[in-house]
């Protein structure tokens, strides 16, 4: 099986960079590279577990605290995050914000644009019921839904006979080795006695634009066969085996970047485990809280979250472009925080409301500064060159534009069709 | 979304409010709508927490269910909302009037006349914003299951008599919603984003206070439709509350957190003090604790909905300005025929709709959906000059004033009328070869064929390869609609000097091939359906659902 991304890394190793393989002055802008895990880099030796993710750039993780403020513990990237992120790759803003594990929250309130997002306690309650649930009896349960829904082929695992690994370490590296050294184990286990291994809230580390993100999945299973499978627990319902496709797309992003991360753990076992592109999604039944679950092919999110990931610009190269001690701190007086968030580019569009910590603070820019992607991206993409609201309605009724350009001439039929019509009110 | 309507949305951005983006109001909107606000609890599927309903804009009533995980409380939840939905949907059963069809005679297979009822009037269903629909849709499949004590006496948690109905009728309308251009439950925000652009993003436009901001911002207070939308999207009170709750059914998670959890845990505080009371004497004075924690729940659900409530029916003063489109009436008496439809469903005593539908019920959804769907997009056209003008703009119609007529006629051994007509037009139709464009005359569309096109100052046009900006000289060939006779019915041809409109696209699109019946299911999909459906199951019912 091929590894199509090129930027993976786990915690406990260190694995080459898109940039050293890409060759041209952006690295990570051309798509995937060549097959990342076959020729360590320069100096790419792997390391033992425990040490920190980007040993070989302590001024990168000095640049970013700083960028951070004094005394600002990094936020963890996660998967939603990811997945979002990867949504709006040419975003270079949250790049910068996520990677150097920037509060967003706090950014955003310190901005006077506070993010509007939260979690209900009736939600987060019930999300937690259903989880221990699903999970309880030493996932009897949850591995019953994973062999009759992915693997019915394989053998019933033994009444409460499932390996149930402890994970248990401390910091978010030593959780990633732990669950590394354990899927190790599930390996040789699953050869030796064919035993179902459940990882309960596994730790993986997946590098993205030059930091790591540790990544928390609801739970792995490795199969009698060897082979791994992501599953997600949600808390929306499956009502006669049909689930809200736009929450189970989202889902099936997250669980993308999961594969992702676990594919790059276990290209370093020999010989090499298959990471299922199937991914298990159990969702309570209709009106009840008892688990139901559905098979998932997350082939195309996980292809396409792994080229988005690979396209983002390097937090490195992000950094390097801003002015020497920058940073965005929220302690900060509000007028110099939005200069240094105004410093790097964003790539505003209303779908970043509901993912973006800071949407509403672009939102309030991208209108001050009257471009058109305050209506969308489909807005955009038929006006053509003209990005400004004032020179669309300027070319619209000839005040300014070229009559030869398609989009200009165009406007100006639409703009005359639309007087005409409101004229005959 | 076309460039017409971007070009609406930036000026709206100028003008700091909303533009128009219809000049009629093209959906039907009934004279006593019942409006529902409803509100649920996050996290949990289908668990009301309340609702204001009511047809009176001064009187709506509150439904409170004050400890949502109980599903007693839900119960009494349910019972009270079709105890106000049911007389309403109810109301329009009676008056009917005949209408004559033709239907094939089961024994002879030969079409008889017949006169079938159609009520005079449908009930309508108003909501806030489209997540309402879904909501009605999930509280119709959750309870059209239920079994009622009398019909089944084994069941652990019968449900109130009328319940099980009242999610027969909720998942009609649910069904019905899907129809495009329908107008049994209607979603405020969609309404209003239909005949009105604002500044912002169509999913912006989701928001209803952020909606009607844009459409009718507070002048008085100096505020531009922006300003006022931000407000109502953002703004807080002191307390972290939004001024502007949301229209549901999901709560704020502040309002959760800060307001409503305490209020529950202190509602579920003095049930137990209750239950463990010892005499009732003691018993008095903690049923008045917890009459007065319920009423504490009451008025913040309450706090929450009539702002919801106001908006909705301030929208509805300002569609009802608009006045109403020709064709919705057509629209509408659809409606009606589904309504009349479902009821004599419901009276024959017919199951609740299934859960997923068989294979023929399902293509025939869809068939009529695609259908419904090319009509709307005709009819809004015709009724309407601005939704006209985006089809003109993208070629798939035309106005033009009428330069010269020519009468022609067929070689054949009667003769037929097939008067040549060249229209001077500044739009740029794409006109194949032949292509045939409709035109309305009396209200029914009137054939023609393409025949030529060019440049009025003389280069000469292909068809649809016309590319310069002058105007444009069409000639088409009348095909139909002029009488029997050899010399056209009096009005049946374009006059010179007349202002027509053509259009590419049918007044009246027909639907497909007709559908098997579902006995003829072919294999292919599954084959005929078995024995008449059982009387599906209920919902299994575990005492997990109690959190």
């Amino acid at each position: 099986m091929s590894h199509a991304h090129p930027a993976l890394s786990v915690a406990d190793a260190r694995l080459p960079r898109v940039s050293e393989y890409l060759s041209g002055p952006r690295p990570g802008r051309g798509g995937p590279g060549p097959e990342p895990n076959q020729s360590p880099g320069p100096g790419g030796d792997r390391v033992g577990q425990g040490e920190a993710p980007y040993g070989d750039a302590p001024a990168l993780r000095q640049r970013l605290a700083e960028l951070r403020g004094p005394g600002v513990q990094a936020k963890p990237l996660d998967a939603r995050a990811l997945a979002a992120l990867a949504a709006n790759p040419g975003c270079e803003r949250r790049a910068i914000l996520d990677g150097a594990g920037v509060d967003k929250t706090a950014l955003a309130s310190a901005l006077g644009a506070p993010a509007p997002f939260g979690q209900s306690q009736f939600a987060f309650t019930r999300g937690h019921a259903f989880e221990a649930r699903v999970k309880g009896d030493g996932g009897a349960e949850l591995l019953r839904l994973v062999r009759e829904r992915l693997d019915p082929s394989a053998p019933e695992p033994p009444p409460g006979g499932a390996r149930l690994p402890d994970l248990a370490a401390t910091g978010p590296q030593g959780r990633a080795g732990r669950t590394a050294l354990a899927l190790r184990e599930a390996a040789a286990a699953a050869e030796a006695e064919g035993a179902w291994t459940l990882l309960d809230h596994p730790m993986l580390a997946l590098e993205v634009a030059g930091t790591p993100a540790f990544l928390e999945p609801d739970a792995v299973v490795v199969h009698p066969d060897g082979t791994w499978t992501v599953v997600e627990i949600k808390s929306f319902p499956m009502l006669d085996g049909s689930a809200d496709a736009a929450k189970v797309g989202a889902a099936a992003r997250q669980a993308a970047v999961y594969v992702l991360a676990l594919e790059d753990v276990a290209a370093r076992l020999d010989p090499p485990p298959r990471v299922r592109h199937r991914i298990l999604l159990v969702c309570p039944k209709d009106f009840s809280n008892l688990p139901t679950a559905s098979a998932v092919d997350v082939r195309k999110q996980r292809a396409v979250t792994a080229r988005q990931l690979g396209r983002l610009t390097r937090v490195e190269e992000i950094a390097a472009g801003l002015a020497p001690g920058a940073c965005f701190s929220p302690e900060l007086p509000a007028d110099l925080l939005a200069e240094t968030v105004e410093s790097v580019r964003a790539e505003y569009t209303p779908e970043c409301l509901a993912t973006c910590e800071l949407a509403f603070h672009c939102r309030a820019r991208a209108r001050a500064e009257g471009t058109v992607t305050v209506l969308g991206r489909s807005a955009r993409a038929e006006l053509g060159e003209l990005a400004a609201v004032e020179a669309v309605l300027a070319a619209a009724h000839g005040e300014a534009g070229d009559a030869a350009d398609p989009a200009v001439a165009a406007l100006r039929r639409a703009a005359r069709l639309r007087e005409e019509a409101l004229a005959c009110r | 979304m076309s460039l017409i309507t971007t070009l609406a949305r930036l000026e709206a951005i100028r003008a700091g409010r909303a533009q128009p983006a219809a000049t009629v109001r093209h959906r039907h909107l009934a004279e006593r709508p019942l409006v529902v606000v409803p509100l649920t609890t996050a996290g949990e599927a289908g668990a009301p927490l309340g609702a204001l309903v009511g047809c009176d804009r001064d009187a709506p009533r509150l439904l409170v269910v004050p400890q949502p995980r109980d599903r007693d409380l839900r119960s009494a939840f349910l019972a009270e909302l079709a105890d106000v939905v049911l007389p309403y949907v109810e109301s329009f059963a009676d008056d009917v009037e005949l209408v004559e069809g033709k239907e094939a005679d089961p024994e002879t297979g030969r079409q008889v006349k017949v006169e079938r009822e159609l009520c005079a009037d449908a009930p309508q269903l108003i909501v806030p914003s489209r997540a309402g629909v879904e909501f009605l849709r999930l509280l119709g499949r959750s309870t059209r299951f239920r079994r009622t004590a009398d019909q089944d006496p084994e069941t652990a948690y019968p449900a109130p008599p009328r319940v099980p109905l009242l999610g027969r009728w909720l998942t009609h309308f649910g069904e019905r919603a899907r129809v495009p251009g329908s107008s049994l439950l209607l979603a405020m925000t969609d309404l209003l984003s239909r005949h009105w652009a604002t500044g912002q993003s169509s999913l912006e436009d989701q928001h209803l206070g952020a909606l009607l901001a844009w459409i009718d911002p507070p002048v008085e207070e100096g505020l531009t439709g922006a300003e006022a939308a931000l407000r109502a999207e953002l703004g807080r009170d002191p307390e972290g509350q939004l001024l502007c709750p949301p229209a549901g059914p999901a709560t704020d998670p502040a309002f959760d957190n800060r307001l409503l959890a305490p209020a529950i845990e202190r509602y579920d505080r003095a049930r137990s003090a209750l239950a463990a009371a010892e005499d009732g004497v003691a018993a008095d004075a903690l049923l008045a604790h917890l009459s007065e924690a319920e009423r504490e729940i009451g008025e913040l659900v309450r706090s929450r909905t009539l702002p919801t409530w106001e908006n909705v029916w301030r929208g509805l003063d300002l569609l009802r300005a608009l006045p109403e489109a020709s064709r919705v009436p057509d629209r509408w008496t659809g409606d009606r025929w589904s309504f009349t439809a479902h009821r004599d469903r419901v009276a024959s005593g017919e199951p609740p709709q299934p859960r997923i539908d068989d294979a023929v019920t399902a293509a025939q959804k869809l068939a009529r959906r695609e259908r419904e769907q090319a009509k709307l997009d005709a009819q809004e056209a015709l009724d309407d000059p601005l939704v006209l003008a985006a089809r003109r703009l993208t070629g798939e119609a035309f106005v033009g004033e009428v330069v010269e007529v020519a009468m022609t006629y067929t070689e054949t051994k009667r003769p037929s009328p097939r008067p040549l007509v060249t229209v001077r037009t500044e739009d740029r139709p794409h006109l194949g070869e032949k292509a045939k464009v409709f035109r309305s005359l009396e209200g029914k569309p009137q054939t023609a064929r393409f025949v030529a096109a060019e440049e009025e100052d003389g280069g000469a046009g292909g068809a649809g390869e016309v590319s310069a900006e002058g105007p444009l000289l069409v000639v088409l060939r009348i095909v139909d609609r002029m009488g029997r006779g050899k010399e056209p019915a009096l009005g049946s041809v374009p006059e010179k000097g007349d202002r027509l409109c053509f259009t590419l696209f049918e007044h009246e699109p027909r639907g497909g091939p007709k559908l098997p019946d579902p006995e003829n299911t072919p294999w292919t999909h599954g084959g005929p359906p078995s024995d008449p459906a059982p009387l599906p199951a209920a919902d299994p019912v575990t005492e997990e659902d109690l959190l």
